[in-house]
């Protein structure tokens, strides 16, 4: 008897290990930025070009940052969650958006200059809000991507919630659900806004 | 001299056509040596996206901006230790092939070994108890032995209580 329940226990063992492994989301990589201050940067406007925004300016609120780009399919299907948010909240949401023209592989923006492909960007990441409604407070365009290497971005949509004193304090990779949203962020939000 | 004019011509509105349609290939360093410690530096990192993949052989448009930063900081005269911290402080460990040695990667570096040592123990415990069993087992004696050679030549004979 015992001979046989040996190894069947360690069947079960295995069984439960792969069912735990496989069900994990290999893209929920923990990021070191959750605890430290959001990194400096300073872009372009999308509705004013000519201005800046820095996340200087948001010190004392507490704000979410969204990575989102018109060429990122996700973004589409997170887009009414952050309208909902919008409107029923008052939140601030300053979206980045991300090599909107680079990002997109079916244009070859080796032959556009930064002026032009700046112009492109505005427009279509203008056009794309137009389309879909804009929840943002404000967004701010990084053409090239290298703020986005600087938040550890790696998969257009990302959501960053930072603090009143300009720290990380979650950051979420992927498409924001109202479940993620009702059960994490807005949490969060009351909990760092009292 | 008209025709190979003409003849010219063509050949250089074939080069000029083709251009721009062509796709440019990522640019390289001047430099053998910022090359060598690029692909040194990228294929000890995990690209992100394709997350089995190094970031020296993947393809993927982050691997390439990231390939560009470290570039970067190579000519900036970085060195080597400095350019994992700038990507492991955003990217994290999981971004290094080669995890550190500390109290969340103790089961990670040393799991497998205590596993080998458990499963070696059981083994020996497993033959040593067999041993003995085997030991316990006393030789038949010359009764015993004629008994047994007697059933297993006669068949027919009547089994002894």
């Amino acid at each position: 008897m015992n001979r046989f329940l040996w190894p069947l226990i360690g069947f079960a063992v295995l069984v439960v290990l792969l069912a735990v492994g496989l069900n994990l989301n290999p893209r929920d990589v923990p990021s070191p930025l959750v605890g430290k201050p959001a990194p400096a940067f300073a872009l372009a406007r999308l509705d004013a070009p000519e201005r800046q925004f820095s996340p200087k300016e948001m010190l004392g609120k507490v704000w979410l940052l969204n990575v989102w780009a018109s060429w990122c399919v996700s973004c589409r299907q997170e887009h009414p969650v952050l309208v909902e948010l919008a409107k029923r909240q008052s939140v601030p949401l300053v979206g980045l958006n991300y090599k909107e023209v680079r990002g997109d592989g079916a244009i070859d923006s080796g032959k556009l200059d930064a002026a032009a492909e700046k112009r492109m960007v505005i427009e279509r990441a203008g056009g794309w809000l137009a389309r879909h409604g804009d929840p943002y407070s404000l967004s701010v365009l990084d053409i090239d991507g290298r703020v986005g290497i600087d938040y550890g971005v790696y998969g257009v949509p990302e959501t960053y919630v930072i603090d009143k004193a300009g720290i990380i304090r979650m950051k979420h990779t992927g498409p924001v659900t109202p479940d993620i949203l009702a059960g994490k962020i807005l949490p969060l939000l009351g909990e760092l806004s009292r | 001299m008209r025709r190979w004019l003409l003849i010219l011509l063509v050949a250089l509105a074939g080069i000029a056509g083709n251009g721009p349609q062509a796709r440019e290939a990522a640019p390289l360093a001047a430099d053998e040596a910022t090359e060598r410690r690029l692909v040194a530096i990228s294929s000890e990192l995990r690209c992100l996206v394709c997350q089995n993949e190094s970031l020296s052989g993947s393809n993927a448009e982050l691997a390439n901006d990231l390939r560009r930063e470290i570039r970067n900081l190579i000519h900036e005269g970085r060195s080597d230790a400095e350019i994992m911290e700038f990507m492991v402080s955003r990217y994290g460990d999981f971004v290094r092939y080669r995890p550190p040695l500390k109290g969340t990667t103790l089961l990670l570096w040393f799991g497998p070994g205590l596993l080998f040592v458990a499963a070696l123990a059981a083994l020996l415990l497993y033959l040593r108890r067999r041993e003995r069993a085997l030991a316990d087992q006393r030789p038949l004696s010359g009764d015993e032995t004629r008994r047994a050679e007697a059933l297993l030549h006669d068949r027919d004979a009547p089994p002894r209580p």
